[in-house]
């Protein structure tokens, strides 16, 4: 069984339906990309597992427990963690605040929290040199390994990652996919969205094209990457902005 | 210069109620952007609650000051109740929803709480057991109410606690983090609705302490004291700058003083014109407060 098996998951905003029956599943210790041109659902796709957004109709199940319909906090408890499109991180407050937040449901255990932003320094010296900086006034490149950081402080066994190379110079995007192998290797399952389909496609074990709020294609990443249909549409020579 | 410390005093003691009533106004729309009509009559259920058990429950056996704290946390603890509960049933639900709807439903809070509590109290003033020694220390050629000093001293103590709470621990860190990114906040962990009611229990039992406070001040209290002092608090809040917690503190103070020395040195029929006329002005020339450069820090 997958550590996280999605089935049939449709997902409205309103009267959009912007996921129609998506199923997809991401093994222990798997790199899973998902790649798809804009406004395809990935993001939905992604809110939706996090709880975020309400699925209308299908499950989610994470370790072989039915997650669908819990609350985002409760779904983070059970080891899922999310890195949203953006970044989002907490602007008006410090690094180390922003580490210690993401280690908020192990409050109640300073040292785990202590020895865990020890690691997330280790990962990111940047971020050591200004953890009394407040996140807002950080480089872009920055606030996203910030934002991966504060996700690990939570110890996922599941790293759900949006766009992390969206808006990045090429070193430090090639610094971002670096980081994710680097997890995946401490035993963290990974499930990967990506404009940068190439790049996804070479760290990944398998992935999930997605169109209009479906899956149209799937399977081993290697073998994607050589599928011409997929080529032509996603791995052409044009840089996606 | 007698007059001047005199009104000073008054100022910051009518200050520390505003400044108390303004931290629940600005910690609330701060996370939620809710402006909750309902807060100056929280309050005054405060004070309904304190009146009672200062004259029925027979607090006439223990000491005066055991009495007055009993009176001042159980009130505190129920009013903080009823604000967490009115968040839970009133606005929880409708916090997906518009704007408006939240805002109209707060007005609502504010009618049945008014109602409900003429209902059960009556529509007249309730005298407050003169509890507090008249005594005074003659300072400057002023005389500073024994009073007076618990106040100030009891509303500082409670707004550092506020804001130790809200910048040293974990839970007050996550209240800051929820104001500035809710669904940020939801995949730290942090349970969003939970945080939300704990800031009405606080602000709440804020309120609560200002309210058993203001009736031990003025000895009389009435189901719609919560009106007009919940509308200065709340310019408080938005001279101090709005979502801001020392900008409460300090807009509450500005608002007391300026009310006391409009009182003193014209009429206190002209303090109304110079609370709202500050009000506007500072809308006019630093719409975001006092405190407002911090537009990035909310609280
Ligand atoms: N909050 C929202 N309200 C209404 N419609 C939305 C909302 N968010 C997304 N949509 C719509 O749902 C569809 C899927 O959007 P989604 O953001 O999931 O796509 P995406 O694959 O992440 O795109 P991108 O690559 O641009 O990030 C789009 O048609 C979008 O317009
Ligand atoms: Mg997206």
């Amino acid at each position: 069984m997958a550590l996280l098996e999605i089935d049939r998951l449709h997902t409205f905003y309103g009267k959009i339906e912007a996921l129609r029956g998506v199923s997809l599943t991401v093994g222990e210790g798997e790199i899973v990309a998902l790649i798809g041109s804009n406004g395809a659902g990935k993001t939905t796709l992604l809110r939706t597992v996090t709880g975020l957004e309400r699925a209308r109709q299908g499950r989610v199940a994470f370790a072989g427990q039915d997650i669908t319909h819990l609350r985002p906090h409760a779904i983070v408890g059970r080891g899922l963690g999310h890195v949203p499109e953006g970044r989002r991180v907490f602007s008006g407050l410090t690094v180390a605040e922003n580490l210690m937040l993401g280690g908020y449901l192990h409050r109640a255990v300073p040292r785990l929290l202590a020895e865990r932003s020890a690691r997330v320094f280790e990962l990111f010296p940047r971020l050591a040199e200004r953890r009394g900086q407040l996140a807002g006034t950080l480089s872009g490149g920055e606030q996203q390994m910030l934002a991966i950081g504060r996700a690990l402080m939570a110890e996922p066994r599941l790293l759900s990652l949006d766009e992390p190379s969206m808006g990045l110079a090429p070193v430090l995007v090639r610094a971002v996919f670096a980081v994710i192998a680097a997890i995946r290797k401490s035993g963290t399952a990974i499930l990967l969205v990506e404009q940068n389909a190439r790049q996804a496609l070479r760290l990944a074990d398998r992935a999930y094209v997605m169109e209009t709020g479906r899956i149209v294609v799937s399977g081993p990443a290697a073998e994607l990457a050589r599928d011409p249909r997929l080529r032509a549409a996603y791995l052409g020579g044009e840089v996606t902005a | 210069m007698s007059l001047f410390l005199q009104l000073l005093f008054n100022g910051l003691t009518v200050g520390s109620f505003y400044a108390l009533t303004a931290l629940g106004y600005t910690m609330i729309y701060g996370i939620i952007r809710l402006i909750n009509f309902a807060h100056g009559d929280l309050l005054m259920v405060g004070a309904f609650i304190g009146w009672t058990l200062l004259t029925t429950v027979a607090i006439q056996h223990i000491p005066i000051a055991a009495a007055i704290a009993v009176a001042l946390l159980l009130s505190m603890a129920a009013t903080g109740i009823l604000g967490l509960v009115v968040d839970r049933f009133a606005y929880e639900p409708l916090l997906r929803g518009s704007r408006l709807s939240i805002l109209i439903t707060a007005l609502g809070v504010s009618l049945a709480l008014e109602n409900g509590v003429q209902l059960g109290y009556g529509a007249g003033f309730k005298a407050y057991p003169h509890l507090l020694p008249s005594v005074y220390l003659p300072v400057g050629g002023a005389s500073l109410g024994v009073t007076q000093i618990g106040i100030f001293a009891l509303s500082l103590a409670l707004m550092l606690g506020l804001y130790l709470f809200v910048h040293r621990t974990a839970i007050g860190t996550a209240m800051r983090a929820l104001a500035l990114d809710q669904d940020a906040a939801r995949l730290m962990g942090i349970d969003v609705e939970g945080v939300i009611r704990l800031t009405f229990f606080i602000g709440s039992a804020l309120a609560a302490a200002a309210g058993v406070m203001m009736g031990l001040y003025y000895s009389e209290i009435s189901f719609t004291m919560g009106f007009l002092l919940g509308i200065r608090a709340f310019t408080a809040a938005v001279i101090g700058g709005i979502g801001n917690i020392p900008g409460a503190m300090v807009g509450g103070m500005v608002i007391g003083l300026l009310e006391a020395f409009t009182a003193g040195y014209f009429s206190s029929r002209w303090s109304d014109v110079a609370v709202f006329g500050a009000l506007i002005l500072m809308l006019m020339f630093r719409p975001r407060g006092i405190f407002g450069e911090r537009v990035v820090e909310r609280m």
